[in-house]
């Protein structure tokens, strides 16, 4: 009974100690000592050992959760290993439960509608798991991997903004940017076949893309010719892939930027300024002739309509138009009538000059 | 005996732990991604799940195999596709032209004993590869001229590269998959500069053409529109020219006399009483 009234004594100690919250290595006041002290054993460390006590518990029965903390707590920890063979230890019964508890964890699996899953067992590749929920032996017997076959990655070339210069058929140089979309087809072979997939990936596509734009020229690399280059690297992609039996599938490519060099950019540039120089030289060209076909018609055709109306009166309508016209001009300027032919004219050349700065003023020599 | 060692904890655990330690020496789990040699005393006695072309995953010898505990030790090898990268060649083309040259190959073991032997570890095969990858770029890329390094693929170039590579991997137990070159690219400094210069000039050329195509076909599209001008004119003066003298003077003498505003003077008329315009004034 010696081990009861120890375990009474400890309990009483932790329970003390925990509800009035004192110190439990506090010796000098509260009833966290007062336990210890009833064992005669002195002030004491509740989670120590208990001085000359086994720690395996030998209540029977007591298998509440809160016994179960006492006892892990209590000192079961450094007590180690049940010193009684046969003794009514808690660890193998914990062991049990550690044991279930991973088999339930490592043979039952749920597989996502995008995943895939690899089933080895003991290194060998057994099967795949189609989504579901599937059963497998525990884990070191059958391992599972679970893989996203549906997830399209993508692997951006180059990554950040630096300039990736690749040469063209027509020995230029063209600053290209892309990405490369991909997923996993075979999940077996992806994670068995290649030591580093994505890395494969990657120089795959540098590969494959400068193979491609090596046989088209720059304009074509940076216009129309795109989407065939995009369609041919990712078929060479296909291909290389499929040879190393990579187990994955290329979904596209994207050329995401194709311009020249940074560094002969403005010339490129000028260019495309020429070009809307030339077409302003046609514009102002095409409102020129627009213009001048329009003055010609409308002064052809006001011709064409005095002539029709001159060929009936021809002399009435010329003398018409002479006056008239005279009229208007001579009676806004200055004139002067010379008379007699022996009279010599004075032409007053200062007072035009004056004129020209003054305002006009009308004078009517008449004889 | 057996009673006093259950007796005795410790003892009970030295020998529990003894055991499964053998055991553990004992049997080897062989992944798909290693193929293994066994080795006694340093002396290859064995290959485990040696790589088999066309024979699927599954029926590898992967899985769980015994060894003699402590004498026999494993050297794994990967199994897998690994690379060789190789550090940016130079290359001079017949032409004389330079050209960087970055390349990777793919390699598998499949003979790690010789491998074993050979090399002692995947690293050493790849440290082995690389200058000779670098070589076998030069040589072959260095019989050629410059527009055919351009896309080496078109002809044998690869090929030679990956057989020549291929000799000196087998001697290492490795087997070359695959042979590319990943970038290929004028160095930096003149031979880039000149390139730049090049394609500067090229496209100031292209933008003058342009320009001076441009100034073409407007002069063309003016002197058409001069010329269907006359035309009509001439279709529309043409049926009286006489006429049209008359006519042209009178508007002419209206524009050119028709004098006013601030900085036009105006004209002064000296007329001779014989002037026609003052026939009618004379009163003959």
């Amino acid at each position: 009974m010696d081990k009861n009234i120890d375990g009474e004594a400890r309990r009483g100690s932790i329970l003390s100690a925990i509800l009035n919250m004192a110190g439990p290595w506090g010796n000098d006041n509260g009833s966290g000592g007062e336990g210890g002290n009833g064992n005669g054993g002195g002030p004491r460390n509740p989670w120590g050992n208990p001085p000359g006590g086994s720690p395996g518990g030998g209540r029977k029965g007591a298998s509440s959760l809160e016994e179960l903390f006492k006892r892990g707590s209590g000192g079961g920890f450094k007590g180690g290993m049940p010193k009684r063979p046969g003794g009514r230890s808690w660890w193998p019964l914990m062991a049990i439960g550690f044991i279930v508890l991973w088999v339930l964890l490592t043979s039952i699996h749920r597989v996502s509608p995008q995943e895939r899953g690899v089933v080895t067992f003991l290194g060998s590749y057994s099967r795949t798991m189609e989504p579901g929920l599937h059963f497998s032996l525990p884990t070191p017997l059958e391992q599972v991997t679970k893989l996203d076959i549906e997830d399209i990655r993508t692997i951006d070339i180059p990554e950040g903004e630096t300039e990736k210069l690749i040469l063209t058929g027509d020995q230029n140089i063209v600053d290209l940017a892309y990405s490369v979309r991909w997923n996993i087809k075979a999940p077996e072979l992806f994670l068995f076949q290649i030591a580093e997939p994505e890395e494969t990936i990657k120089e795959v596509a540098e590969a494959a893309m400068r193979a491609s734009v090596a046989n088209f020229t720059l304009d074509d690399t940076i216009g129309s010719e795109r989407t065939e280059i995009e369609q041919q690297v990712e078929r060479n992609m296909q291909q290389l892939l499929d040879g190393y039996g990579a187990g994955v599938v290329i979904r596209g490519i994207a050329i995401k930027k194709a311009d020249p060099p940074a560094a002969v950019n403005d010339a490129f540039k000028e260019v495309s300024a020429a070009q809307q120089t030339a077409q302003t030289y046609l514009n102002e060209a095409r409102a020129y002739a627009q213009q001048l076909t329009a003055q010609a018609q409308g002064e052809s055709a006001a011709f064409d309509k005095v002539y029709e109306e001159y060929r009936l009166a021809p002399t009435v309508t010329r003398q018409r138009m002479y006056y008239e016209t005279m009229e208007r001009v001579l009676s806004k300027v200055d004139k002067t009538v010379v008379e007699a032919n022996g009279v010599t004219p004075y032409l007053a050349l200062p007072e035009l000059k004056k004129r020209a700065l003054q305002p006009p003023i009308t004078t009517v020599e008449g004889k | 005996m057996i009673g006093r060692i259950m007796q005795n904890p410790v003892a009970l655990g030295v020998i529990i732990i003894a055991a499964l330690f053998t055991l553990l020496n004992t049997l080897i789990i062989v992944p798909e991604t290693r193929q293994g040699v066994v080795v006694r005393f340093g002396e290859p006695v064995r290959i485990i799940n040696r790589y088999q072309n066309d024979v699927p995953f599954g029926q590898t010898g992967a899985g769980l195999l015994m060894k003699f505990p402590f004498i026999e030790q494993v050297v794994w090898i990967d199994k897998r596709i690994r690379d060789v990268e190789m550090e940016q060649q130079q290359v001079l083309s017949t032409d004389q032209l330079r050209l960087q040259v970055d390349a990777f190959a793919r390699f598998r073991i499949t003979d790690p004993l010789r491998m074993y032997i050979a090399a002692g570890s995947e690293e050493r095969v790849s440290e082995e590869l690389r200058p000779i990858l670098g070589s076998a770029l030069r040589n072959e890329l260095g019989k050629r001229p410059f527009a055919a390094l351009l896309s080496p693929e078109r002809g044998q170039v690869m090929d030679n590269i990956q057989a020549g590579l291929n000799r000196v991997a087998r001697q290492y137990g490795a087997e070359i998959v695959d042979v590319r070159i990943k970038r290929a690219d004028l160095p930096d400094g003149t031979p880039l500069d000149s390139a730049y210069q090049r394609m500067r000039t090229a496209r100031d050329q292209e933008a003058r053409t342009i320009r001076a195509q441009g100034a073409k076909q407007a002069q063309i599209i003016r002197a058409e529109a001069d010329a269907s001008a006359a035309r009509t004119y001439a279709e529309s003066f043409g049926k009286d020219p006489g006429f049209y003298d008359f006519y042209r003077a009178m508007k002419s003498y209206e524009t050119t006399f028709q004098g006013g505003g601030p900085d036009d003077p105006q004209s002064s008329f000296i007329l001779s009483p014989d002037n026609e315009y003052l026939r009618q004034f004379r009163g003959r």
